[in-house]
């Protein structure tokens, strides 16, 4: 079980207030999925929901404990691009979360171990469609595989979060719908909770299970700095392909937004 | 007429073109060096082809009278080995040095200003220090090129360090790496093939010191024979020494490179 409870976060940097009394309740395998205008705190939220920001005012709470301040396995990540190691061919790419978890001193693994490691590898190789391929290096890769083997390299360290922060932004959108497809197959065989973060409407639609909607509700246009976004929509969805219990069980979280509900 | 821009030598016309450089240098010296020697035929500056030939012949495969010895082989062991340990040193202090600052914040602010301040000292200005300190043999020579070289080396790979992208740092934590991990599986890897590009651009200082240390304390060495027999205005000696010490140069560049296409095949090479 996963939960995440945010209570009257506030982000500033400096004098600039980037997100403010933001409360969201996201229950356990729910799929979320975030927009917004560009600069309205997306992605610093799901920054620090990560680890790499901490909140100036308020509470983030995963299961009731404060979130860690530095990222973990616990999350896990996907970048638009970057994320993968070039220097790893796809399948060491895809062991390397294994042989880190396996291995602290070495961060390598041998021998049955090593086998074991490399059956799990390449039983997710199949799920994401890389078997093909696995001896390759990331940048011989198309922008679609890239993505595909950095979602896997999370998974398959489990993690209970997985954040997604706009990973089908610089794909075809020819791509993009196997992208979908993958991703609901990966997050119906994992249990976890998933964040996203989008610049597309419809996709946010297709696939989340509860939308969020980061906008600012005050506007100094003397001081476009004073005030900070917050949820200004938390929309619970049926999710095209979720089941449908959780259409029925999407009751309204205990600390309500203080904004709409949603239509 | 396509654009200036647009146009490639074919083959052939590459490697003509590639020769055309060395071969004009070749003749112009061959031009002066008979104009001189029909003008004064004992003049020393500019030795015919013939000459140069006896006096590699003398050096490299006949033994010195007085010890006994090939003097090019012995001198070119004596340099290759001072060379090569302080190449070796210094790759060693850079990469620890510049992984540490590259990764470690604590290090970095410790360590960055330092190095920052000790790679513009100007080496051969120390080493009248290093002399007086550690005397006048080995240890001074290679110490000499280690404090040219390492900073340089330490520094890039500081820098290289810190430009690898945060969101491969941040993805190996969420892969629960820790500290050490990351430095051994996503940092390093990924700093051998800069190690060496940084060694190879290094590597003409690192002569340079060699040669400086070589000429002002040594009994043996390229350096030192091409001070020694400056003072006889042996040009015919300095000339194929000058030209031997390129060659090796050139050799060392050469299976740098290669070592880097073999072994980091993912990297992408940069330069030529």
């Amino acid at each position: 079980m996963t939960q995440v409870t945010v209570k009257r976060l506030w982000k500033q940097f400096g004098g600039q207030v980037v997100l403010e009394n933001v409360n969201l309740h996201v229950d356990d395998h729910e799929f979320v999925t975030i927009v917004g205008a560009s600069g309205c705190g997306k992605t610093t939220f799901l920054r620090m929901l990560l680890g790499v920001e901490a909140p100036s005012r308020g509470e983030f709470l995963i299961d009731g404990q404060a979130l860690p301040s530095e990222p973990g396995p616990d999350r896990g990540i996907v970048f638009q691009r970057y994320s993968l190691f070039p220097h790893l061919s796809v399948r060491q790419n895809l062991l390397l979360g294994l042989e880190l978890r396996g291995s602290p001193l070495l961060g390598r693994l041998f021998g049955a171990r090593r086998r074991r490691a490399l059956e799990r590898a390449d039983e997710l190789l199949d799920a994401v469609g890389l078997q093909g391929a696995a001896d390759k290096y990331p940048q011989q890769l198309s922008g679609g595989m890239q993505q595909r083997l950095s979602i896997a390299q999370s998974v398959i360290c489990e993690p209970k979060i997985l954040l997604l922060d706009e990973p089908f932004g610089a794909l075809d959108p020819g791509i993009t719908a196997d992208m979908h497809t993958l991703i609901i197959k990966l997050w119906n065989m994992n249990k976890m909770t998933i964040f996203m973060v989008t610049h597309d409407l419809q996709e946010s639609f297709e696939l989340g299970t509860r939308l969020l909607v980061f906008d600012k509700v005050r506007v100094d246009p003397q001081a476009p700095d004073a005030f900070g976004a917050t949820i200004t929509f938390n929309i619970p969805l049926k999710g095209q392909r979720a089941p449908i219990e959780r259409l029925r069980g999407a009751d309204p979280s205990p600390a309500q937004p203080d904004s709409a509900d949603g239509p | 007429m396509r654009r200036l821009i647009n146009q490639q030598p074919g083959r052939g016309g590459a490697l003509a073109l590639r020769a055309l450089p060395f071969i004009v240098l070749i003749a112009a010296y061959l031009f002066c060096s008979h104009a001189r020697l029909t003008a004064n035929p004992g003049d020393k500056l500019l030795p015919a082809p013939a000459t140069i030939a006896a006096a590699i012949h003398r050096f490299a495969l006949e033994e010195d009278e007085r010890s006994g010895e090939y003097l090019l082989w012995n001198d070119t062991g004596a340099s290759l080995e001072r060379l090569l340990a302080a190449l070796a040193v210094s790759a060693l202090i850079g990469i620890v040095l510049g992984v540490g600052i590259g990764v470690l914040p604590y290090v970095r602010v410790t360590l960055a200003p330092l190095l920052a301040v000790v790679s513009l000292i100007p080496p051969l200005a120390i080493l009248p220090i290093l002399f007086i300190v550690v005397g006048l043999g080995e240890t001074a020579k290679i110490t000499l090129i280690i404090i040219g070289v390492a900073p340089v080396i330490a520094r890039d790979l500081a820098m290289r360090a810190q430009e690898l992208p945060g969101e491969q740092i941040i993805k190996a934590q969420t892969l629960g790496a820790s500290s050490w991990q990351l430095v051994l599986r996503v940092v390093l890897p990924q700093m051998w093939p800069r190690l060496v590009d940084s060694l190879r651009l290094t590597l003409g200082s690192a002569w340079l010191f060699l040669i400086a240390a070589e000429a002002i304390a040594s009994t043996e060495g390229l350096g030192y024979r091409i001070f020694l027999v400056r003072r006889y205005l042996a040009m015919d000696v300095i000339l194929p020494y000058v030209a031997w010490i390129t060659l090796l140069a050139f050799t060392m560049d050469g299976v740098l490179r290669l070592l880097r296409a073999k072994a980091f095949p993912w990297a992408k090479a940069g330069g030529s």
